[in-house]
C-alpha cells in the first residue's frame, strides 16, 4: 500500500527540487498536489483540509521561504506532519493490570478481527504470554468455528463458546475461566456490527462495562473509504477505543483511512494486518509508515525482518556481490532460499526505496518462487554463472528436469534480466548502496 | 424495473402453491414486461413499481425489493440530501465556492476525485467563460450524466444457461459468502433450483459458514475438505449439479487481495476448470465489493478484469452510512452494471440494483 501515494509526492518534490527558491506560488501548487494525492488515497476530505492547512501553515512561514533547500523542507514538513498525525512513538499494547488482562476486539464487519484475534494470540504466545481466545461473535454463521479452528493452529487454547449464550456473559465467564487456567491475556473476539446499529453497539458497550478491557482495539481495513471517519467517530463515541488494528495492508490500498482513523479517534495505531496467514502481524511504527509514504522506503523494517531470518554470512556475501554487481542465477537462487523464510520476495523487495515499486511489477510469489528455484537447480553450474549459453535445447532439458515448461524457463530467465538491470539501475540512482551500508552496520 | 431479473415458473409442487403459475405443466422462463419510458423528473415518491409486472403478486413481491432498496439506502439518502439540500435550497447562480462544497460532497460519496473533477468539468468550463449556470440546471445535469455512466446493458440474471454457473469473486471479507446466500434465497424464491459449491477452501470455517448459510436458506453445498484444491471442488460441483439437472450453481470463491499473484492464478484456474465441465461456463463473474471500500476498488476491479473476465457488480454493506459512491465509478469505467446491493445480515436483504433509485438517492 502507499506506494502510489508516495509516487505522487515524490512527482511533486520532483518539480519543486529542480528550483532553487519557493515562491508562495509554488507552495500553494505543491500544496494542491499533496491535497490530490491524500484524497486519492482516501483520506477523509475534513482531514485532509485540516492537514494541508496546517502543513500551509509551517510552510508559508519564513522556514521555507528562507531555506536554502525549500523543497527539501516542504518534504519535511509533510513528512512531519504525517508523523504526527500518525502518532509520534510506536505504541506498545497494554498488559498492565491484574492478570488475566482482557483485550477486546471491535470493528465492522468483515474488517478481519477474528483472524487478527488468533494472530495477536501468537505474537503474544511469541513473547512468552499465555495467551486465551475467546469467541463471542455468535451471529456470523460459523465465526466461532473460525476461531476456534484458528486457536488450534496458533496453539492457543479457546473458550468453549455456545451458540445460545449471550456476548456479554461469554465474556465474563471466559474471563473466569481464563483465570482459573492461569491464562495472562484474554482476547475478546467480537462479531462484526455497523457503527449506526445502536443495539449492536451498544452490545460491544455492555461486552466492555463486563470485562473492563485494558485496550479496546478497533480492527479497521486498510482499503476503507471516505466513510472511516464516521466508522471511527462512532466507534470511539459510544464504545470507547484505545487502539486501532488495520489490515489487510499488503495490498494496494493507499491506506489513507490510517489517517483519518487516527485524526478524529485519536488513539494509536498498533498493529498491521500484512495479510492472511497467522503469522502476518506487525508492529505499527509511525516513522516508517510516513517515511512510506513519502517513498523513503521501509528500510527500517526490511533490516529487522533480515535480521530475524536473513543467514548474516550469506547476506554479506550478497551485499559485496551486490556492490560488484554480480549477480548470478546462483546468487538468486540463494537469494530465493532466504527470501522464502522471510516472506514474500514482492514484499522484501517492496521495502527497497526507489525499486519497491518496479520489482512489484514482476509477478512473484511463493509457489513461483518454488519453481523457480527448482528450474536454477536444474541448470548445470556453468549455466547458472553465464545464462547466455542457455539455448533452445537447453531450455527444453532444464525444463525437463524441473518438471516445468520453456516458457517457465523463459520467465524465470527474463525475471532475473530485468532483475539484474533495476538492481544495477537502483545502485546507480542511490538506494541501493546505502541500503546495503546500512544493512551491514544493522547486522 | 427488474426486467433483468428473470424468474421461472415452476411445475405444481407441494411448496409452492399452483397460484402464481401462469402454465403449470411445462417450466417456462419469461422475464417481466418491458419498462415504460422513464419519467422526465422522476422522484422517490413514485417508484418504478410502474413497470407492469405479469402478475399481482409479482407487482406485491416487486415492491417489496424496491421498498427494501430504499430503505436501505436512507441512511445514504439522508446524509447526502442533508448536504445537497442545502447547497441546492436557492436556486442561485453557481459560484467558485458553491462548485468547492460540491466537490466536498462527491468526494466523500467516495465517488472518486477523477470522476467528480470530469462530473464538474462542464460546469467548471462554463462558469470560467462567465456563462450563467443556474443551481438547478447543474443538479439536473449531475443526475444525467451520473444516469448516464450507470447507464450499462444489464444482461437477464440468472444467466439462460442450464446449468448456469456463477462465481462470486473478490477481496477478503467483503461479503461473498453472505451475498452467494442471499442470491440462492431470492432465486428460490423465483423459482429456480439452487447449488452451492463450496470452494473456499482456505479461510477456517468459510465451509461451515456455507453449510449453515445452505441449511438455513436450504441449498445443497458440494464441499471438500478444508484446504482442498479449490479447481477440484469446482470440478466437482459442476459435475453433480449437471447430475442433479440444478437451475443454477452459485461458487463461493476464497477473498483474495488482487494483487497476489498466485491467487489470482488459482481463480484463473477454477474459471478454466468451470469451462471444461460446463460449455462456456462460468456464465457470470460477479465482482463483489464492499460499500465502505474507497478508491481501492477501482484496483480492484482493474486486477480481477485481467485475470478473469468480469460481468458485474454486487455492492455489499449498503445499510450503514458509506455511500458506495465508488461502485458508479467502477461500473462506468470497467462496463459492469450493479445487480444487487447488500442491505444487512440476513438472506431477505438484498436488492436488485436500480440506477434511478440509486442517482434519486444520492441527488435529491
Ligand atoms: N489479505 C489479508 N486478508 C486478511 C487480513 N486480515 C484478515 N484477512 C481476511 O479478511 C477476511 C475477513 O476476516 P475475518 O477475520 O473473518 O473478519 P471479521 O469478520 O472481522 O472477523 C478473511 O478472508 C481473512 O482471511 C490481512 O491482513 N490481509
Ligand atoms: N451490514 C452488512 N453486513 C454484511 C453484508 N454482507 C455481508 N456482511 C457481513 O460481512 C461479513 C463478511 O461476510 P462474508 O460473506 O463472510 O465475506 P467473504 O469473506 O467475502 O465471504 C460477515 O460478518 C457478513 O455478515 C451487508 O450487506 N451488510
Ligand atoms: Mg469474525
Ligand atoms: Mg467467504
Amino acid at each position: 500500500m502507499f506506494e502510489n501515494l508516495s509516487d505522487r509526492l515524490e512527482g511533486v518534490f520532483q518539480k519543486l527540487r529542480g528550483k532553487g527558491k519557493l515562491t508562495k506560488e509554488d507552495v500553494e501548487r505543491g500544496l494542491r498536489e499533496v491535497r490530490l494525492a491524500l484524497l486519492e488515497a482516501d483520506v477523509n476530505y475534513r482531514v485532509v483540509k485540516n492537514f494541508v492547512e496546517r502543513v500551509r501553515e509551517r510552510a508559508l512561514g519564513a522556514e521555507v521561504l528562507e531555506s536554502l533547500t525549500p523543497a527539501q523542507q516542504l518534504i519535511k514538513i509533510v513528512h512531519e506532519e504525517l508523523i504526527r498525525t500518525l502518532g509520534e512513538t510506536p505504541a506498545p499494547l497494554d498488559l498492565g493490570g491484574p492478570r488475566p488482562v482482557p483485550l477486546l476486539l471491535v470493528g465492522l464487519q468483515g474488517s478481519g478481527k477474528t483472524t487478527t484475534a488468533a494472530k495477536l494470540a501468537l505474537f503474544l504466545r511469541k513473547k512468552g504470554h499465555r495467551p486465551y481466545l475467546v469467541p463471542a461473535d455468535v451471529y456470523r454463521p460459523a465465526a466461532i468455528d473460525q476461531l476456534k479452528t484458528l486457536a488450534e493452529k496458533v496453539g492457543v487454547p479457546v473458550y468453549d463458546t455456545q451458540p445460545s449464550e449471550n456476548p456479554v456473559d461469554i465474556a465474563r465467564k471466559a474471563l473466569v475461566e481464563a483465570k482459573a487456567q492461569g491464562r495472562d491475556v484474554v482476547i475478546i473476539d467480537t462479531a462484526g456490527r455497523l457503527h449506526v446499529d445502536e443495539a449492536m453497539m451498544a452490545e460491544a458497550a455492555a461486552i466492555k462495562e463486563a470485562v473492563s478491557p485494558r485496550e479496546v482495539l478497533l480492527v479497521a481495513d486498510a482499503m476503507t473509504g471516505q466513510d472511516a471517519v464516521n466508522m471511527a467517530r462512532s466507534f470511539q463515541e459510544k464504545v470507547g477505543l484505545t487502539g486501532v488494528i488495520l489490515t489487510k495492508v499488503e495490498g494496494d490500498a493507499r491506506g489513507g483511512a490510517a489517517l483519518s482513523i487516527r485524526e478524529v479517534t485519536g488513539v494509536p495505531i498498533k498493529f498491521l494486518g500484512t495479510g492472511e496467514k497467522i503469522d502476518a502481524l506487525e508492529v505499527f511504527y509511525p516513522d516508517r509508515l510516513a517515511s512510506r509514504i513519502l517513498g523513503m522506503g521501509d528500510v527500517l523494517t526490511l533490516i529487522e525482518k533480515a535480521q530475524e531470518t536473513f543467514d548474516l554470512k550469506k547476506a554479506q556475501e550478497f551485499r559485496e556481490k551486490l556492490r560488484r554487481q554480480e549477480f548470478t542465477l546462483e546468487d538468486l537462487r540463494e537469494q530465493l532460499r532466504q527470501v522464502r523464510k522471510l516472506g514474500s520476495l514482492q514484499e522484501v523487495f517492496g521495502m527497497l526505496p526507489g525499486i519497491g515499486k518496479k520489482i512489484k511489477q514482476i509477478p512473484f510469489d511463493e509457489k513461483e518462487i518454488v519453481r523457480m528455484e527448482a528450474i536454477i537447480n536444474s541448470m548445470t553450474r556453468q549455466e547458472r554463472l553465464n545464462p547466455r549459453i542457455i539455448n533452445a535445447s537447453r531450455k527444453r532439458r532444464i525444463a525437463r528436469g524441473s518438471g516445468t515448461t520453456v516458457q517457465d524457463v523463459n520467465r524465470l530467465l527474463k525475471s532475473y534480466e530485468e532483475m539484474r538491470k533495476l538492481l544495477k539501475k537502483a545502485r546507480g540512482a542511490r538506494g541501493l548502496e546505502r541500503l546495503a551500508q546500512r544493512l551491514l552496520r544493522a547486522i | 424495473m427488474l426486467k433483468w431479473f428473470r424468474r421461472k415458473f415452476k411445475k405444481k409442487t407441494e411448496e409452492t402453491p399452483s397460484a402464481e403459475g401462469t402454465s403449470p405443466e411445462t417450466p417456462v422462463q419469461e422475464t417481466s414486461s418491458p419498462e415504460p419510458p422513464p419519467p422526465e423528473t422522476p422522484s422517490l415518491a413514485t417508484p418504478v413499481t410502474e413497470s407492469v409486472a405479469p402478475s399481482a403478486e409479482e407487482a406485491a413481491e416487486e415492491k417489496k425489493l424496491w421498498d427494501r432498496f430504499k430503505k436501505g439506502l436512507t441512511k445514504t439518502r439522508e446524509r447526502l440530501r442533508e448536504g445537497l439540500a442545502e447547497l441546492f435550497e436557492v436556486d442561485r447562480l453557481v459560484d467558485q465556492a458553491f462548485l468547492e462544497e460540491l466537490e466536498e460532497l462527491l468526494i466523500t460519496a467516495d465517488i472518486g476525485i477523477e470522476t467528480v473533477n470530469r462530473l464538474l468539468e462542464p460546469s467548471r468550463r462554463k462558469l470560467l467563460l462567465g456563462e450563467p449556470l443556474k443551481v438547478s440546471e447543474l443538479k439536473r445535469s449531475l443526475r444525467e450524466e451520473i444516469l448516464r455512466m450507470l447507464d450499462l446493458p444489464t444482461p437477464p440474471f440468472p444467466p439462460e444457461a442450464s446449468p448456469a454457473v456463477v462465481f462470486f469473486i473478490g477481496v477478503n471479507g467483503v461479503g461473498k459468502t453472505t451475498t452467494l446466500a442471499k442470491v440462492a434465497w431470492h432465486l428460490k424464491e423465483r423459482g429456480f433450483s439452487v447449488l452451492a459449491v463450496a470452494a473456499d477452501t482456505f479461510r477456517a470455517a468459510a465451509i461451515e459458514q456455507l453449510v449453515t448459510w445452505g441449511e438455513r436458506v436450504g441449498f445443497e453445498v458440494i464441499r471438500q475438505a478444508q484446504g482442498a484444491d479449490p479447481g477440484a471442488v469446482v470440478y466437482q460441483g459442476l459435475e453433480a449439479a449437471k447430475a442433479r439437472g440444478v437451475d443454477v450453481v452459485l461458487v463461493d470463491t476464497a477473498g483474495r487481495l488482487h494483487t497476489k499473484y498466485n491467487l489470482m492464478e488459482e481463480l484463473k484456474k477454477m474459471v478454466r476448470v468451470a469451462g471444461k465441465v460446463v460449455p462456456e461456463a462460468p456464465h457470470e463473474n460477479i465482482l463483489v465489493l464492499d460499500a465502505t471500500t474507497g478508491q481501492n476498488a477501482v484496483s480492484q476491479a482493474k486486477l480481477f478484469g485481467q485475470a478473469v473476465r468480469l460481468d458485474s457488480l454486487i455492492l455489499t454493506k449498503m445499510d450503514g452510512t458509506a455511500k458506495g459512491g465508488i461502485a458508479i465509478t467502477v461500473a462506468h469505467l470497467f462496463r459492469l452494471p450493479i445487480r444487487f446491493v447488500g442491505l444487512g445480515e440476513k438472506m431477505e436483504d438484498l436488492a436488485p440494483f436500480e440506477p434511478r433509485a440509486f442517482v434519486q438517492a444520492l441527488m435529491p
